[in-house]
């Protein structure tokens, strides 16, 4: 099975999130970058599983600048077989899922694998985006992945639950928790990683849809208000007469 | 301008997060609603108290395979020849924006919190509720994904007139072999209350008194990160950087310690309460209320009071 996995590079999770030139670009100075966890966690963690079960390969994409070229190294580290980087800026959702389907397009996958959402746009665009793009099905954050042969079963979340879905590849999948457990990549993996395949290629033409114009910081919290452990009763008045909201 | 707003009502009824799409698509432009499943058209004229003046329903399709979704939802575009296509930012609407997007060449906005502004530009959330963005879209079609609980609903008056609706939605390359239903019937990502449990209460046998919280104020449970991943509470109730983001009216965290990946999970909520022995714990700094005690010793104390209180109202 040939399975393409789609990686993209986010600030670390303990990251201060602040903005520059008059709040329009994301400050990177200082910022640590790491797998979206979505995509390394799950995604990939999956795929890999799944090719040593039955055979196949593994390719990671990343839409990107060569900044990104560490995070890539992670993810083969992690054992992906070889990656892509296409050499350009992510622009927006549609460019980057329109750069992804058209590589995928020329080189024909079973299964491509996202994560559920990146954790700095949280947008659950691409997976879906993709899909619309190679005509196939989508499933949306699958928890759950089994194959048999070309035949695919999964556990789906849904609204209100769960359920179980079975499908043919090719098709396309968001992964969120619950598909695989984390891996961290040993001395092995890492040296292997530095040379394994990293393919740059262009991009191809697309125009971007939608551009991100201005960002701001939520307001800070007012000083937190402390009830005493034995006055359980006074919480539940500032609840019901001050904030109104039981 | 025109508005289509897309519900998912498979259940058969009409969920809160639903109404708000409804609403919020009303307040942009004429809004035409479609759906899909068995649900009664009583329930569906209910939408006219949201700003609704038609539902269009189809009742055959019963799956929500976002290929049929997206052809369903495409075919209404065409024929009330909305403009902006609105979706709430669920399970569903995670799955058929994007592909309707792509194919009506239409910008998407996904999680957004508020009205386009003067500019038409849309506030979303990013960096997992860390920040804000304000979004443009280039493209003269528009497809908008709403943040459940952040814009809310006010019903007003008015029934919508429902009409059955045709489409040629090919068939379904996805086989369903089995739905598992939620226990609880209040919904996390969608819930105004929340009560939540970090590593601090010991383990899965506690969890009887955060239940019986969430369950005298109408509340849905959540819990931490380690909590889902050691496997006391199922995944679905993890909340944070790393599981659901929510945003509800009052939050109740009780011995969790308030991490930064927890609290960009959380920090939308309106009201934030947190109970936990260490007076140090960081996620005071994001309460609004605090309680420096033994969740044991609170908790239960903190269900009763809330018993009196709905008793003398
Ligand atoms: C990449 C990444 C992503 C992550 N994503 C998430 C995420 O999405 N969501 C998330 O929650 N975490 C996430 N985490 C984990 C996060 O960093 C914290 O480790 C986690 O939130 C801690 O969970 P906790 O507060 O339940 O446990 P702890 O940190 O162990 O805190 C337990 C708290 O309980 C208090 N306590 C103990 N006994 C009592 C008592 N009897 N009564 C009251 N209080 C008591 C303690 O004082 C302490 O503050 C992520 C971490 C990483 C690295």
């Amino acid at each position: 099975m040939k399975l393409l996995v789609c990686i993209s590079k986010a600030p670390d999770t303990t990251s201060k999130i602040d903005f520059k030139d008059n709040n329009t670009e994301f400050n990177e100075a200082g910022v640590q970058f790491i797998v979206n966890p979505y995509d390394e966690w799950y995604a990939l963690v999956r795929a890999l599983e799944l090719k040593e079960a039955n055979g196949g390969s593994v390719t990671t994409i990343t839409v990107g600048t060569a900044e990104d070229d560490s995070i890539i190294r992670k993810a083969l580290a992690i054992g992906a077989d070889n990656a892509v980087r296409v050499d350009a800026k992510a622009e927006d959702a549609y460019f980057t899922a329109f750069q992804i389907a058209e590589y995928a397009k020329a080189n024909g996958f079973d299964m491509v694998l996202t994560g559920k959402e990146t954790i700095n746009f949280n947008g659950s665009q691409i997976g879906g985006m993709i899909a619309q793009l190679l005509d196939q099905p989508f499933v949306s954050l699958a928890t759950k992945l089994e194959m048999s042969g070309n035949t695919a079963t999964i556990d789906q979340e849904i609204v209100g639950g769960s359920e179980i879905i079975s499908l043919e590849t090719p098709f396309v999948l968001s992964a969120a928790k619950g598909m695989a457990e984390q891996r961290i990549p040993n001395m092995r993996g890492i040296m292997a990683a530095r040379t394994k395949p990293l393919e740059v290629i262009p991009a191809a033409a697309c125009d971007a849809m939608t551009s991100f114009e201005t960002f701001e910081l939520p307001e800070a919290k007012s000083a937190c208000k402390y009830v005493d452990a034995d006055n359980v009763a006074e919480l539940v008045s500032l609840l019901h007469n001050e904030a109104k909201i039981i | 301008m025109s508005v289509l707003v897309y519900i998912d009502t498979l259940s058969g009824k009409i969920a809160k997060n639903a109404m708000e799409a409804v609403q919020y698509g009303s307040k942009i432009g004429s809004t035409t609603v479609v759906t899909n499943g068995d649900i009664s058209e009583g329930e569906l004229s209910k939408l006219g108290a949201y700003g609704a003046s038609k539902v269009l329903v189809n009742k055959a399709l019963k799956s929500n395979d976002s290929e049929q979704i997206t052809k369903l939802v495409a075919k209404a575009v065409e024929s009330t020849g909305a403009e902006t296509v609105v979706f709430s930012h669920d399970l569903v609407g995670r799955a058929v924006a994007p592909r309707l997007s792509v194919l009506l060449n239409a910008g998407l906005v996904s999680g957004a919190v508020a009205l386009p502004n003067d500019n038409g530009q849309v506030k979303v959330n990013v960096f997992s509720g860390k920040a804000y963005g304000f979004v443009n879209v280039k493209t003269s079609k528009k497809v908008i994904a709403l943040t459940p609980n952040s814009v809310g609903v006010v019903p007003g008056s008015g029934e919508a007139s429902v009409e059955a609706f045709d489409a040629d939605l090919g068939a379904s390359k996805i086989t369903v072999k089995e739905i598992k239903k939620q226990e609880g019937d209040i919904l996390l990502p969608e819930a105004e209350l929340v009560v939540s449990g970090g590593r601090g209460l010991k383990g899965p046998e506690n969890w009887g008194m955060i239940e019986d919280l969430a369950k005298v104020l109408g509340a849905a449970t959540a819990c931490s990160r380690p909590v889902a991943d050691i496997g006391w509470r199922p995944h679905h109730e993890h909340v944070g950087q790393t599981g659901v983001a929510i945003r509800p009216n009052l939050y109740i965290a009780a011995g969790i310690s308030g991490a930064i990946q927890h609290l960009a999970g959380v920090n939308a909520s309106k009201v934030i309460v947190v109970i936990n022995t260490d007076p140090e714990a960081p996620f005071f700094k994001a309460a609004d209320y605090g309680i420096v005690g033994d969740a044991f010793d609170v908790i239960p104390k903190l269900t009763e009071e809330i018993k009196k209180l709905k008793a003398e109202n």
